[in-house]
């Protein structure tokens, strides 16, 4: 298949799922059966997939999906559903199409199932599983091998929660400001992870996983378009864009990998570090700080070598400051560690990571053995810094990545 | 819908707790009965007598079972219910964290499996 036709089919795909989503959204929104909302409109999405590629997008995308899905048998569906709910349901909906025709769009009802996907009362870890199917259609098997697990798991926990959704009378809305920040923040960690699963592929050579990225981007697009007045909607977007921007420059091309301070700077997206910077500083418009605006900052202050000057460390320092005083964790604490060995020297850098090796969590995670085994060469401390690197080595799973670190090790001992 | 608030608390340490302390608890319950049902959303509640008049039946080779004590020792016993009508899992939420068991103890929320929805389901 040659690029144009292959766009086409991208394109062609992605208006599908965006149709396919919003009649989903709107239909589980009055139903709260979102199960069945998919039931209802699966065949007619499993068309447009097949066709629209060859025949062009229509015109009216929802109406079309409606039309087919009304024509399709739905003695599936009733068996499903409690009498004839999805049959009166897909009636109302195509009826108030039909009212609308004028062209305007249906109402988009997506961020309301978002916030029902990502309840605190769903299971944390199937939330954005449950976004990927519910929004974009994707079926349990995509899913399950984008999060590494069995396509039987994965369906089964989809299930679930779609039940819980129902039986547990979980609301479709967007909360009140009151207890917005913290709903908004479960929805932004669901589009998060749907990103970070993709981006911990990062040769793409996985295209599942490749695309999941791609989808992490467009969630967060979808938001970020839905509720633009949001800073931290904006900071996960310009977040996301950032380490998007520098995928193609993260691996040489032996495959090798490359650490951020040795990417070339030249195989960086410009056109989306534009697009992040201006994100940003929409959001810091607001003056409202959070996890998300910081890290992109801290991505902001990384990517300033493009503009010829040298990274930014105090900068990045005070950025991890700040975040570790609103989103502190292990990994924040060991990016601020090597912050300031940068701005302070190697000995103060040490002497952050040190305090925070009674922390058990750490001894099974690579970049801290990692940090630490950098600092310790610095500092002429060959034994210990060996010693480092192997547990590094030991705990990372990416082969590009030990590589890296052997090297490293390997130049080391030489000198 | 209609949601069951099931109310667990360490029954020894209330039975053990200071006679003002006790006031305090049972004041606090009278106003959330109120607010309940000023609301509208009052369906039912009661308190419950402890594990220790408790009896338990079961029915095994045609012959009843009955021991005294309560299903499952567990850390916290059943003490008491709230039936209440609430729009949402998040306004069943709103009510179950203002029941003064919220603090002291565990308030499990059950929604109710209504019988429409089951039969209509067969």
């Amino acid at each position: 298949m040659d690029d144009r036709s292959e766009i086409a089919r991208a394109a062609a795909e992605a208006a599908a799922r965006r149709s396919y989503g919003k009649l989903v959204a709107w239909l589980a929104a009055r139903t709260r059966d979102v199960a069945g909302a998919e039931d209802a409109l699966a065949d007619a999405f499993a068309a447009a997939l097949e066709r629209w590629p060859r025949t062009g997008v229509p015109a009216q995308p929802e109406a079309w999906l409606l039309a087919v899905a009304r024509r399709r048998d739905v003695d599936a569906v009733r068996r499903r559903l409690s009498g004839e709910a999805a049959r009166d349901h897909l009636k109302l909906i195509a009826e108030e199409m039909e009212a609308r025709m004028t062209g305007e769009d249906l109402p988009d009802d997506r961020l309301r199932l978002m916030f029902a996907c990502a309840h605190p009362a769903i299971e944390s870890s199937v939330r954005a599983p449950l976004i990927l199917q519910t929004i974009l259609g994707f079926d349990a098997a995509t899913i399950a091998s984008a999060f590494l697990v069995s396509p039987a798991t994965m369906g089964q926990r989809l299930v679930r929660a779609k039940a819980r959704i129902r039986e547990t009378g979980i609301p479709f809305r967007v909360p009140e400001q009151a207890e917005l920040g913290d709903r908004l923040g479960a929805v932004l960690e669901a589009i998060y992870a749907t990103f970070a699963e993709g981006w911990s592929d990062p040769t793409g050579t996985d295209t599942r996983r490749r695309n999941l990225a791609t989808e992490g981007i467009w969630l967060g697009r979808l938001v970020a378009s839905l509720m633009p007045d949001e800073p931290e909607v904006l900071g996960l977007l310009a977040l996301m864009l950032f380490a998007e921007a520098r995928r193609s420059a993260r691996r040489g091309p032996e495959g090798d990998f490359v650490p951020l301070a040795e990417q070339d700077i030249a195989l960086w997206d410009d056109d989306l570090i534009d697009e992040a910077e201006a994100l940003l500083v929409r959001a810091a418009q607001r003056e409202i700080i959070g996890r998300y605006q910081l890290e992109a900052a801290v991505q902001s202050a990384h990517t300033a070598r493009r503009r010829g000057s040298g990274t930014d460390w105090a900068a990045i320092r005070q950025l991890y400051d700040a975040l570790l005083s609103v989103a502190g964790s292990p990994v924040v604490a060991i990016n601020r560690a090597v912050a300031i060995a940068e701005t302070e020297g190697a000995p103060a850098g040490l002497a952050a990571l040190y305090v925070l090796g009674d922390d058990k969590r750490l001894q099974d995670y690579q970049p801290y053995w990692a940090a630490r085994a950098g600092l310790l060469a610095r500092l002429g401390n060959i034994k210990h810094a060996a010693e480092a690197y192997d547990r590094a080595i030991g705990l990372e799973r990416d082969a590009a990545v030990r590589r890296f670190l052997q090297g490293e090790k390997a130049r080391l001992i030489r000198n | 819908m209609r949601y069951m608030l099931l109310i667990y608390n360490d029954e020894t340490a209330m039975a053990n707790a200071p006679k003002e302390q006790t006031q305090q608890v049972l004041a606090a319950y009278g106003a959330y009965t109120e607010a309940l049902h000023k609301s509208g959303a009052w369906l039912a509640g009661e308190r419950l007598r402890p594990t220790q008049a408790t009896t338990s039946v079961r029915l095994a080779g045609g012959k009843t079972n009955v021991l005294d004590g309560p299903y499952a020792d567990t850390k916290e016993q059943l003490a008491g219910f709230y039936m209440i009508e609430a729009a949402d899992i998040d306004t069943a939420i709103e009510w179950a964290a203002r029941c003064p068991a919220a603090s002291t103890g565990t308030v499990e929320l059950r929604p109710i499996w209504e019988m429409a929805e089951y039969i209509a389901a067969e």
